[in-house]
């Protein structure tokens, strides 16, 4: 398949993690709509080209690892997962429900394909570095895929993981970051400020940094990815720049971080999501 | 203390947080010295009302619950009193470092409230559902504990917890919640208040358990059973006198908490019985697990909080008499 090819396949698995985001979701009738949708781009790329894993053996030893260290953004992942065919994706959209095994936050006592626990903001990457360097300890390849958020980056516990990433030279951890500009309280810029920028500070810390400038796009995300892959010596930022609640009817006007609108709205907006899988679909096949 | 009951099982239509936005109002209006410092969470306890009419002592300390405490602590040394808000479980577990040092050690008046106590916090789940907060502030020498069940008791206690001198953990609800007392009514740090007489058995209970214990009472009374209930809101300094009073007249003990049985409440009351008048004691509470996502209703089964679950206790507590 050539690149042009691949990128419209992931544009369409995108559309589907983005349906089946907001289905999961709208089945509980509240959550993380905003942090979910904005990262469906990359969770495409990164499932549907770039990670090493096998839906039939979750634990498989020599698969690369995904922690989702802004944990909240779940239902993003669950998607990616049921679609990938880690478990029937309708299983998801028991979401929060009682006795569920997908929780608001990735849970990897719950749901298969979740490596690590996550939920409490900082402690996903932390875990990531230390399965990156028990891969390097053990002579192994696997990579490590960690999502960060943009307000995840105020807590100190992000910064103490990226010193002792570099500090270790963990090339086989690439951090993505979610910088979509919002956290729950508002903007980035009003509750707590990056002033020379995220990726500035990754930079300071020693890391590669990829600068992405529309982090919805596929082809710039697998670009990306793909010179993650190639560089050495150090662990991997890739800053994506976003948009929160991308493609929800109601969450991306307003940047709504947690929402629970009624029950048409969700339904216009499973339908709009619907129509432009359809239309991207159509595109593809042309 | 004027205890004024407006127990009718209905749910306050207001939700538990603006008692404590209302009572921090009044606070900043009137005493330049009281300030806020949230943790990305303002939104979630209705705060921005707080933030329109004292944006300069609104502060927001972004996710990073360790350092806004340690803020807070440089405040207080400036003459500043603080109250830092976030969710209990990183209230507690995150920032308790920082709280034990930096605010309880060095006898700094700040004031931290984790919001979503135990099963109240529903479908954020495990990671989000602290079940451990108040046996880690508990184990801070000096600081006072609380556990309100509604909103006059969350006002109340907000005022009360501004004019303490040290390091103060209220649990807080957030939601909409069961009406135990009227507005207006006071309440004193350390003192419980006796909600029902008894001669059986006494239940005694905090958050929102009080109103599980006032339901097991009725079920109780059903069966001729005479259960006390005593609103232990302060778990410490605990109200020694009250407990030893009503283990004295009744023989048997339930105690009934939204946290881990075996250090929580139910220790803390298992530690004035066996010092001062031995008698049986059952414990409703966490029993040893984790938390999930789930509703709130569905949790309380589940954990064994509910009316019956303590009223079955109760049984068992008088039977081993
Ligand atoms: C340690 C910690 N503090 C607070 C929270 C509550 N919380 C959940 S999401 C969130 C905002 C996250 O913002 P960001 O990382 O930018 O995520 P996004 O906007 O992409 O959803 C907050 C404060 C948490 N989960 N963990």
């Amino acid at each position: 398949m050539n690149k042009e090819e691949k990128m419209k396949e992931l544009r369409v698995f995108a559309a589907r993690i983005r349906l089946e985001t907001m289905r999961i979701i709208s089945h509980f009738g509240k959550g993380h709509v905003g942090g979910s949708m904005s990262l469906a781009d990359a969770f495409a790329v990164l499932y549907g080209s770039i990670i090493n894993v096998d839906p039939e053996n979750p634990a498989w030893e020599d698969r690369d690892y995904c922690v989702l260290s802004k944990g909240h953004a779940g239902p993003v992942m669950y998607a990616t997962l049921g679609l990938k065919g880690f478990f029937p994706v309708e299983e998801a959209y028991t979401l929060n429900q009682n006795g569920t095994d997908f929780p608001s936050h990735t849970d990897r006592t719950k749901t298969k394909g979740v490596d690590l626990t996550t939920g409490s903001l900082g402690q996903g990457i932390s875990e990531a570095a230390g399965a990156a360097l028990g891969h390097k300890l053990l002579n192994k390849s696997n990579y490590v895929y960690v999502f960060v958020g943009d307000g995840e980056c105020d807590e100190g516990q992000v910064w103490e993981a990226a010193q002792f990433a570099a500090h270790y030279h963990l090339d086989h951890m690439i951090a993505l970051v979610d910088n979509n500009g919002r956290q729950l309280d508002g903007t980035t810029d009003e509750v707590m400020s990056h002033p020379k920028g995220i990726g500035a500070k990754f930079e300071a810390f020693g890391w590669n940094v990829i600068d992405v400038k529309d982090g919805n796009d596929v082809e710039q995300i697998y670009d990306a990815l793909t010179k993650a892959k190639q560089t050495n010596g150090n662990p991997t930022a890739i800053i994506l720049h976003t948009i929160k609640g991308k493609g929800a009817t109601f969450a991306e006007p307003t940047g709504a971080h947690s929402s629970s609108p009624a029950k048409e709205v969700w339904d216009e907006a499973v339908k709009a999501c619907e129509e432009s899988l359809a239309e991207i679909e159509k595109e593809a096949s042309l | 203390m004027s205890v004024k009951l407006a127990w009718t099982k209905n749910t306050d239509p207001r939700s538990n947080c603006d008692a404590y936005d209302d009572a921090m109002l009044e606070l900043m209006d009137k005493d330049q010295r009281y300030i806020h410092i949230d943790c990305d969470l303002l939104g979630c306890i209705n705060g921005k009302r707080i933030k329109s009419a004292h944006p300069d002592r609104l502060i927001n300390a972004g996710i990073a619950e360790a350092n806004a405490v340690g803020v807070a602590a440089g405040l207080a040394s400036t003459g500043f009193i603080p109250f830092v808000h976030s969710f209990g479980v990183f209230s507690a577990r995150r920032a308790f470092d920082q709280a034990f040092l930096s605010a309880g050690y060095s006898r700094w008046p700040v004031h931290i409230l984790g919001t979503d106590p135990g099963v109240t916090a529903g479908a954020n789940g495990a990671t989000h559902m602290p079940f451990e907060d108040g046996a880690l502030y508990m184990s801070v020498p000096n600081a006072v504990v609380l556990d309100p069940c509604d909103y006059a008791q969350t006002y109340a206690l907000t005022k009360k917890s501004a004019a303490y001198p040290e390091l103060t953990y209220m649990r807080m609800i957030r939601k909409k919640f069961k009406t135990v007392y009227a507005d207006g009514t006071d309440f004193e740090i350390g003192k419980g208040i006796v909600l029902r007489e008894g001669t059986d058995v006494t239940i005694i209970a905090s958050g929102i358990m009080v109103n599980n214990a006032l339901e097991a009472e009725e079920l109780l009374r059903k069966e001729g059973i005479s259960a006390a209930v005593i609103d232990m809101f302060t778990w410490k300094p605990l109200d020694e006198e009250l407990i030893v009073e009503y283990a004295k007249k009744t023989g048997a003990v339930v105690t009934a908490e939204n946290h881990q049985a075996y250090c929580g409440l139910g220790s803390a009351v298992a530690n004035v019985l066996a010092k001062n008048c031995p008698v049986p004691q059952e414990f409703i509470g966490i029993q040893n697990l984790y938390g999930q996502a789930a509703s709130q209703d569905y949790l309380e089964k589940v954990y064994g909080l509910t009316a019956e679950d303590i009223a079955k206790a109760a049984k068992k507590a008088i039977g081993r008499k």
